[in-house]
């Protein structure tokens, strides 16, 4: 079909079934089955459903998937391959070091603003690997938890930046 | 990676723990595909439904209190293992099932390790006992002269002589009655208990493997989303739709129109269709301006007839009244609030003419159960209800709605479906955190002792059928405004934690008809109860000329409470002074606070630092500390998360949250309309646990609220000299307050 529409998610192209104006967060649950993008308002106001499009975090799930047609999706299940793609590592890590600070730092409740959490600090640090307290808060202020992990997720970006920036081993 | 697709006529996912085959439940007999049949209750006395041992010496712990992201799971199993004698990995947990695991309640009010906690302990002591009988024949050596470590069984002093439980019941059934009987070990031999386990759902969670209900899909499924007005109407007044035009839907494919009485969806194929389907479906709805609006809330609750109660009735408060030499006197309005799990509220339901089967994050699978039976006019042994972790709940959001709104839509459709709540759902239909309405005295004598107290509350109950149920079958409203299951005042909110010889609590309940459907919100009422009375209080203090901390030292009710106090003044490095003694007219003033509280029992204490900007009126809450005595604590690490994830909560609710209503409906329908907590406006917060080992475990997700916001409220009167009587203390309510004060 001349107008068949695909999307480069994790590195993989799939052909899409759904219309381009359905929103991607749809296409990434249902025809991909990924389990990191999530519904939490359809209204871009949480943050749950963040995807990486070339690098830079934005709402699936008011973004038709017809418009990401030639970008780069990255979600939750990609993150350690982008992570080693951008530091130029030969193999993946078995989690981008900011899952491993989550870990570390016992961060999360529920885990369903998670996701968004995780690729929205992602990308804060691929940009800044040393964020100071303050430009994290800013950040991150587009992104909210309902548990009250803020303060925890802090700290798992702090650690997490130490570790990318080789500040520790 | 793909999604797992569960058959929902298929047992072995629910019996998937570490891929090992369970042996000995009483669903055991059922052959493969009969989820749909009637299967009788779990017995909770016998050993195999709390324990199956493997072959591979690990075993399946089977209880029936929920993970909601507070470590239920490791909290639990560190209870069973420690009994056991088994370490945290030689156990699987199962899914929550009514075919499969046992009654042990709803999991509310932080009751699992409360009150879950000694039955599952009782019963892994018993299925030790039959292990070490088993091993004291194969052995040929008394049970007294056996030791065990993560399930091998020796001989004291014989290092050659042992078995492993794997090798002595594999896979193979106790058939053992609990006895009452079975030793259970000391604390002092703890080795699980007490210590800091790390959460097992968390590297999943993080991972991007982790299964929330969400998650879930089953083969042959359709869409599905319920239609109703945006925002609910006042309680008892339902949602009629006057007119439904199904051909506004006509060109979306697949799409169509599921309706029984007054409870309308939409159900299609693909999901997307069906969401754009619940929005473009066009349904006259019958208007009632019966609500009484934001404005009107407090004032329709103050005259409403009430049912009223005298919760404490201590002393005689007219004489200590009389005799005392200060008296403070004030009335407090307080909100709406909402539970709002951030991912909405999704259920799945496969239907049939002869039984069902629900998969919901409800925190009560028995109960769900009996509430979905007559909506879909099932017998309740033929309704299987199973649990998957949602978005946190805090409480009775719409869960229940969420899996009668699923099933009664598979029911009509035919088919499994699956049924996600939108945004503007959650928020409009929630099962609201009551209103309430303080009107509060207390008074201290010559010597700053408490003398008198008397705490009156008004406000309505709980409700008690699903919205789904009340539209579907047109049911009449019912409400807890009376009784033993309504929501009187707490009577541990309000004054308990003092010695008090004058006290007197009366619960004035306000019919909840008229206004908005109510039910449990984190720590129910409670920061309510604290926010006014830990604020008299404080300013009896500021009346004694005392320090608040020394003052509550003072007049405290017992060690317990002195212990959080203590802890929690220590952790902020508190020095005494009297409130509001620094007061300066710069643009930012700082205060600081202290308050304690509780739920029902655990004890909680919290200190507050504050920023007032005095020309924006924003409040920012820089630093808590907050101190938690659960009694014997099983796992330090999961509390400090609890009291932190408390505290944050605790400063979005009594900073931000209140649900906005206009004379129709509810207008607080997104997190713009009903503004939480953000990133930049988090506290940091120091959690302190205050571990009493030789006191029973009592409940650690809720206690600290009430303190917190009651410790935020005090420390505004230290940074501005005025008190705030209402919250959310939003900056129009600040400013408004300023102003007055300078009047």
């Amino acid at each position: 079909m001349a107008d068949e529409l695909n999307i480069k998610v994790n590195g993989r192209v799939s052909t899409v079934a759904s219309s381009p104006d359905t929103p991607l967060l749809y296409v990434l649950m249902n025809e991909l089955e990924l389990r990191g993008p999530r519904f939490g308002c359809g209204l871009a106001q949480c943050g749950s459903c963040s995807v990486l499009a070339d690098g830079v975090e934005i709402r699936s799930c008011v973004t038709p998937v017809g418009n990401v047609a030639g970008k780069s999706i990255t979600t939750l299940e990609g993150l350690p391959a982008w992570y080693a793609e951008k530091k130029g590592l030969a193999q993946a890590p078995a989690l981008h070091p900011l899952q491993q600070a989550f870990i570390d730092e016992q961060t999360p409740h529920c885990g369903y603003c998670l996701n968004g959490m995780l690729i929205k600090g992602s990308e804060l640090l691929a940009n800044n690997p040393r964020p100071s307290e303050a430009e994290i808060r800013q950040a991150m202020n587009g992104h909210l938890c309902r548990c009250g992990t803020y303060p925890r997720i802090m700290k798992a970006i702090q650690v997490a930046s130490r570790t990318i920036s080789g500040d520790v081993r | 990676m793909n999604i797992p697709r569960i058959d929902p006529l298929s047992r072995r996912d629910v019996l998937k723990g570490g891929g090992a085959l369970i042996v000995g439940f009483s669903m055991a007999g059922l052959p493969l595909g009969s989820a749909r049949a009637a299967g009788p209750a779990p017995d909770p006395n016998l050993i195999d439904t709390w324990i199956a041992v493997h072959a591979d010496n690990t075993a399946t712990v089977i209880f029936g209190k929920c993970e909601l992201g507070q470590g239920n799971t490791t909290g639990m199993l560190q209870i069973a293992g420690e009994e056991l004698d088994l370490d945290i990995a030689q156990m699987h947990v199962v899914r929550l099932d009514t075919h499969v695991t046992p009654n042990q309640g709803a999991t509310t009010s932080s009751s699992s390790i409360e009150r879950g906690g000694p039955q599952l302990r009782a019963a892994a002591a018993e299925a030790r006992q039959a292990l070490l009988q088993l091993a004291s024949a194969r052995l040929g050596a008394p049970v007294a002269e056996l030791t065990v470590e993560k399930g091998v069984v020796s001989v004291a002093g014989q290092l050659g002589r042992s078995v492993r439980y794997g090798d002595l019941l594999g896979d193979k059934a106790f058939s053992v009655k609990l006895t009452g009987k079975a030793p259970q070990k000391p604390v002092s031999q703890h080795k699980l208990v007490g210590a800091r386990v790390p959460r097992l759902d968390i590297p999943d969670k993080v991972a991007g493997k982790y299964t929330h209900m969400q998650h879930v899909r089953v083969a042959g499924m359709l869409h599905g989303r319920i239609v109703r007005p945006r925002g609910q109407g006042a309680y008892g007044a339902g949602a009629k739709p006057l007119e439904i035009d199904e051909s506004s839907i006509r060109d979306i494919p697949g799409a169509r129109v599921v309706r029984r009485g007054d409870f309308v969806g939409v159900v299609a194929e693909h999901e997307w269709d069906a969401v754009k389907a619940a929005r473009a479906l066009k349904v006259t709805w019958q208007e009632n301006a019966t609500l009484p609006g934001n404005a009107g809330l407090h004032d329709a609750m103050r005259a409403a007839k009430t049912t009223d109660t005298t919760v404490v009735d201590d002393g005689d408060i007219a004489k200590g009244f009389a005799a005392a030499v200060h008296t403070a006197a004030a009335t407090y309005h307080l909100p709406y609030q909402a539970h709002l799990p951030f991912g909405p509220n999704c259920a799945i339901a496969d239907v049939g003419p002869n039984g069902a089967l629900v998969m919901s994050s409800t925190q009560d699978i028995y109960n769900s159960r009996a509430g979905l039976a007559p909506v879909l006019g099932l017998p309740e042994d033929q309704v299987r209800v199973q649990y998957y972790e949602g978005s946190g709940t805090f409480g009775h959001s719409c869960y229940e709605d969420c899996a009668q709104a699923a099933a009664i839509m598979s029911q009509l459709a035919g088919k499994p479906v699956r049924v996600q709540f939108m945004r503007w759902d959650e928020h409009g239909w929630d099962n609201f955190g009551p209103a309430h309405l303080a009107e509060v005295r207390a008074a201290i004598d010559g010597n700053g002792r408490i003398v008198a107290y008397e705490y009156h509350g008004w406000q309505h109950g709980w409700f008690t059928t699903e919205s789904s149920h009340e539209l579907a079958l047109r049911s009449p409203p019912r409400e807890r405004n009376s009784g033993s299951n309504s929501i009187i005042v707490n009577r541990m909110s309000t004054g308990a934690m003092y010695a008090i010889p004058n006290r007197r609590v009366v619960s004035h309940m306000v019919p909840m008809v008229g206004l908005l459907k109510g039910a449990p919100l984190r720590s129910p009422m409670d920061m309510h109860y604290s926010f006014a009375s830990e604020q008299v209080i404080d300013e009896l203090a500021h009346a004694a000329g005392m320090d608040p901390l020394e003052f509550r030292r003072r007049n405290i009710a017992g060690e317990r409470w002195l212990g959080v106090l203590n802890a929690a003044a220590g952790a902020a490095n508190w020095t005494p002074r009297v409130a509001a003694s620094r007061l300066s007219d710069a643009e930012v003033v700082t205060g600081r606070g202290i308050g304690i509280g509780t739920h029902h029992v655990s004890f909680g204490a919290a200190v507050a630092e504050i920023e007032v900007n005095r020309r924006t009126g924003q409040i920012i809450t820089k630093n808590l500390y907050g101190a938690l005595d659960a009694g014997l604590t099983v796992n330090p690490a999961l509390v400090e998360n609890q009291i932190i994830g408390m505290m944050v909560q605790g400063v979005s609710r009594v900073l931000k949250e209140e649900v906005k209503f206009s004379r129709t409906n509810v207008t607080s329908l997104d997190w713009e309309s009903y503004p939480v907590l953000r990133f930049a406006e988090h506290p940091n917060v120091t959690p302190v646990v205050v571990q009493r080992v030789n006191e029973p475990s009592t409940g650690a997700g809720e206690e600290v609220m009430g303190s917190t916001g009651a410790a935020i409220a005090n420390a505004f009167f230290d940074a501005t000299g005025v008190r705030l009587r209402q919250y959310p203390m939003t900056p129009e309510r600040v400013l408004a307050a300023l102003a007055t004060s300078k009047t």
